[in-house]
């Protein structure tokens, strides 16, 4: 009997922080849509929303509240289950990433050790490479199943540029995981940490600039952002692949973009920004001083600080850098980063050698 | 081929350099120019709260305008519809009564003044028309309506208030462009 006993504690523990993980990450989308249209202003001299609420805070809750009382349209020759099934996947397949990301490290409530990872698989970055290439389909359901050719276009496009992007995406991990050798997330941000200066000189960006910037431009392109945004060029393509879409299922797609950003962030923050290392602070000795959960809320507002860094840089260069032409981004993809992702593996790895002999 | 003209230029298009074609430097400059944006003044007005000042000479909303006793000016001769290019005003004369003195300066004056909003191009002849100051454009503009109807105004929304018995609303209504006129002389 004693193999069918489970952890009831576990399982309810673990129910919580993914629901507090979802909501959270939920309400950060929303209130990413708010910071953008922020961003967007005050780079443009203006203002921004402001009218709803203090400072416009209500205005994401405006905006969810619109899409939710719009229309529901699903056109006559669309293909209604993919019609329905390409939103939904979408935004699955955003939050699904989330999973592997440790928001920080465990902290003890009622004398149990909660981790603040949902689940540690040890194969934490496949796990995240499988889930984003399962986000295309969202896309490219979405896009198909409207029946309309700018929608169709677009779904080409964008399933073509995040494959693409992929790869070069892959071969600059590659050469991490040659440093780290480990695919478990937790494992790298414990390496990262126990770097010299309180964590600080452990970083993977000091060992992997190149692999860094590759990872990052890729990860613009995995967003469908600018200069990356061609699935929804509006000059060529009206409105992308949610042409058709209207109401809370456009929403659905419009906020699966962000929550992705938002998670992209949290990742490129994990891999290579020490995740929730609080730089130049030895947490350990801390957590004698000050206690462990303290510590551990601290080590999540520290990686809450780099994903809003994050979240910055995409809506600055969003407004600064205007769209890619498609050959150039093809021809950046498969050109200029994947021969740039193999010389940085190639590298790395001689270096690697050479240092061990 | 031979120029048509000895004033066309040769453009010397020379192949982007190594640092050119990284594309990353110029990009972190054009990123330093949106982030020195984010400190700039902003241009927008706050409209409710904050009004842009007009200019002195800005043309508003039409104004019928009375004497110092509260008596109207407006003699319906007609020249403002006249000279309207949009057609917009529209009115219609009577003869003033023996006990009506008080009401009107002289023996005609207008039954019905209308102007239509939508047509108004808010020019200004009526204002110069006028050989008895009677109509003036004040500071302020005409508000959102819902109807077309709403849009035509009235003799009654048009005519100033009075300047005996309402002092303090006239004052308001003949706005501050006069009273920085008198402050210049």
């Amino acid at each position: 009997m004693e193999m069918l006993q489970i952890d009831f504690f576990l399982f309810i523990e673990k129910l919580l922080l993914i629901g507090g993980i979802i909501t959270f990450s939920l309400v950060i989308a929303m209130y990413t849509t708010y910071a953008e249209r922020k961003v967007a202003a005050v780079i443009q001299d203006r203002l921004g929303p402001n009218r709803a609420g203090p400072f416009g805070l209500l205005q994401p809750l405006a905006d969810g509240l619109k899409l939710f009382f719009k229309e529901d349209i699903i056109p006559l020759s669309s293909n209604k289950l993919l019609f329905v099934i390409g939103p939904a996947l979408a935004m699955t397949t955003a939050m699904l990433t989330s999973a592997v990301i440790p928001w920080g490290s465990s902290i003890s409530v009622f004398g149990r050790d909660v981790s603040l990872q949902i689940a540690d698989v040890n194969i934490g970055i496949l796990y995240v490479f499988g889930v984003v290439s399962l986000g295309v389909y969202g896309i490219m359901i979405g896009g198909w199943s409207s029946n309309n050719k700018f929608s169709l276009i677009a779904a080409v496009r964008g399933a073509s540029q995040i494959i693409s992007y992929e790869l070069a995406m892959g071969l600059s991990l590659i050469a991490l995981l040659m440093l780290t050798e480990s695919l478990s997330m937790k494992t790298i941000v414990e390496q990262q940490m126990s770097g010299a200066w309180g964590g600080f000189l452990g970083w993977n960006i000091l060992y992997q600039p190149l692999g860094f910037l590759i990872f990052l431009i890729c990860v613009f392109a995995e967003c469908n952002r600018t200069p990356f945004d061609l699935p929804e060029a509006e000059n060529e393509l009206n409105f992308g692949y949610h042409q058709e879409y209207s109401s809370m299922k456009l929403g659905f797609y419009l906020f699966a973009e962000y929550v992705n950003m938002f998670i992209s962030s949290a990742v490129v923050s994990t891999l290579f920004f020490g995740g929730y290392d609080i730089p130049f602070v030895n947490e350990v000795a801390l957590a004698e001083s000050w206690g462990g959960n303290i510590v551990a809320l601290l080590g999540f507002a520290a990686l809450l600080a780099k994903i809003s860094f994050f979240l910055f840089l995409f809506m600055w260069v969003r407004w600064t850098i205007p769209r890619f032409r498609y050959d150039q981004l093809m021809d950046l993809g498969w050109k200029k980063l994947i021969p740039l992702a193999l010389a940085n593996m190639l590298i790395t790895a001689v270096i690697i050698l050479w240092l061990n002999k | 081929m031979a120029s048509l003209t000895n004033r066309s230029k040769v453009l010397e298009q020379t192949p982007l350099s190594f640092v050119e074609r990284l594309y990353l430097p110029s990009i972190l400059k054009g990123m330093a120019i949106t982030f020195g944006h984010i400190f700039k003044k902003k241009v927008t007005i706050s409209y409710p709260e904050v009004k842009r000042p007009f200019s002195p000479v800005f043309r508003g909303l039409h104004v019928l305008n009375r004497d110092e006793e509260g008596r109207e000016n407006c003699t319906a001769c007609g020249l403002c519809a006249v000279a309207c290019p949009a057609e917009a005003i529209t009115m219609e004369a009577a003869e003033r009564q023996k006990n009506e003195e008080h009401l009107y300066r002289e023996e005609k004056y207008a039954a019905k003044y209308e102007i239509n909003m939508l047509r108004c191009i808010f020019c200004g002849l009526c204002e110069e028309a006028c050989p008895k100051d009677a109509i003036y454009m004040s500071e302020t503009f005409a508000p959102s309506n819902f109807t077309r109807q709403g849009f035509i105004y009235s003799k009654g929304e048009l005519l100033i208030p009075n300047p005996v018995t309402d002092k303090e609303k006239y004052d308001d209504a003949r706005g501050k462009r006069e009273a920085q006129l008198k402050n210049k002389n």
